[in-house]
């Protein structure tokens, strides 16, 4: 009983953040965006930009909040597909499909494996420790509004973006060009890893 | 577009936030590590904000080393988990606590 009305306030102490942050926002904020006068239809790119959005906002919250970790990676899983759907919008198109294929193809299967390899799947193990939920809404009220006021409220030049272009070429140059050494420093960086997984992973052998 | 970078970057934020409670409320490990992945993908997703708005290439780059070292991070770190696992028999992050004093 007591475990469930606590997640209740929860989720209603969440629920009120929320709604107070929208209504915040089309109060104050939003009017400053729309030409004055008339309501602006939205336009389909805008609709599925909010459709990614919250998909990836419901994901990050199964993430952080799910009691399954199972639940938690099919959160990680939907934020990850919806972020990289916005990488689309943004004219990264080299990017999203590297999110494709490097987090969700390979980090994400991982971290599946060893859910399934460390097999205390359904165990439920409500941590009462000392940094516990009570620390996470400390630091979620700490940080939560000052990076939103921050996002929202400092008016950031708006240029008008040029037109979506391919951007593989242009990335290859600034790799070969501007970021060659952090480049080449990456793939020390993924060599390291390769080798540093292989011996931390493996069974030791009894020297004989 | 007419969806301004005040979304995107207020998008990153809550993306952001959540990865940080994730991390300090929940005690299993691989919790902590995919919230430490989401709070990478929220600085990625301001990085090509950023870019899209300056019209360069630079935050691109800065967010392809990111995706990099977050997959090393991953293998390594997941690597460790299951050496955990094996030798303690749990995940729960204040049970494992010898390096402590």
């Amino acid at each position: 009983m007591n475990r469930t009305f606590s997640k209740l306030a929860l989720w209603a102490f969440l629920a009120l953040l929320v709604a107070l942050f929208l209504g915040y926002f089309i109060t104050r904020v939003l009017p400053d965006y729309l030409p004055a006068g008339r309501a602006v239809p939205p336009r389909l790119g805008d609709l599925v930009f909010y459709a990614c959005a919250a998909a990836t906002v419901a994901g990050a919250a199964g993430v952080a909040f799910s009691r399954n970790i199972v639940w938690s990676c099919i959160g990680l899983l939907i934020a990850l597909l919806g972020t990289a759907a916005l990488y689309v919008f943004l004219s990264a198109d080299f990017l999203a499909v590297a999110q494709l294929l490097v987090y969700i193809g390979g980090v994400l299967v991982l971290i599946l494996f060893a859910v399934m390899l460390t097999n205390r799947i359904g165990e439920v193990n409500v941590s009462n420790q000392s940094l516990g939920l009570g620390g996470g809404l400390a630091v979620f009220a700490a940080v939560a509004p000052l990076l939103m006021l921050v996002a929202v409220l400092v008016p950031w030049p708006v240029r008008p973006p040029g037109p979506m272009a391919p951007t593989t070429a242009r990335i290859g140059d600034e790799f070969l060009s501007t970021w060659l050494l952090p480049f080449e420093v990456a793939s020390v960086v993924l060599l390291a890893t390769l080798v540093g997984a292989v011996v931390m992973a493996r069974k030791e052998l009894k020297a004989d | 577009m007419t969806i301004s970078a005040n979304w995107y970057l207020l998008l990153a934020a809550v993306l952001f936030c959540f990865g940080l409670v994730g991390v300090v409320s929940r005690r299993n490990i691989l919790v902590v590590f995919m919230c430490v992945e989401l709070m990478l993908n929220a600085a990625n997703l301001t990085f090509l904000t950023f870019a899209r708005q300056q019209g360069t290439m630079n935050g691109h780059a800065i967010a392809f080393f990111v995706i990099a070292v977050a997959a090393a991070e991953a293998a390594v770190g997941l690597a460790i988990v299951i050496a955990v696992f094996r030798t303690r028999g749990t995940l729960w992050m204040d049970e494992v606590s010898t390096l402590k004093n």
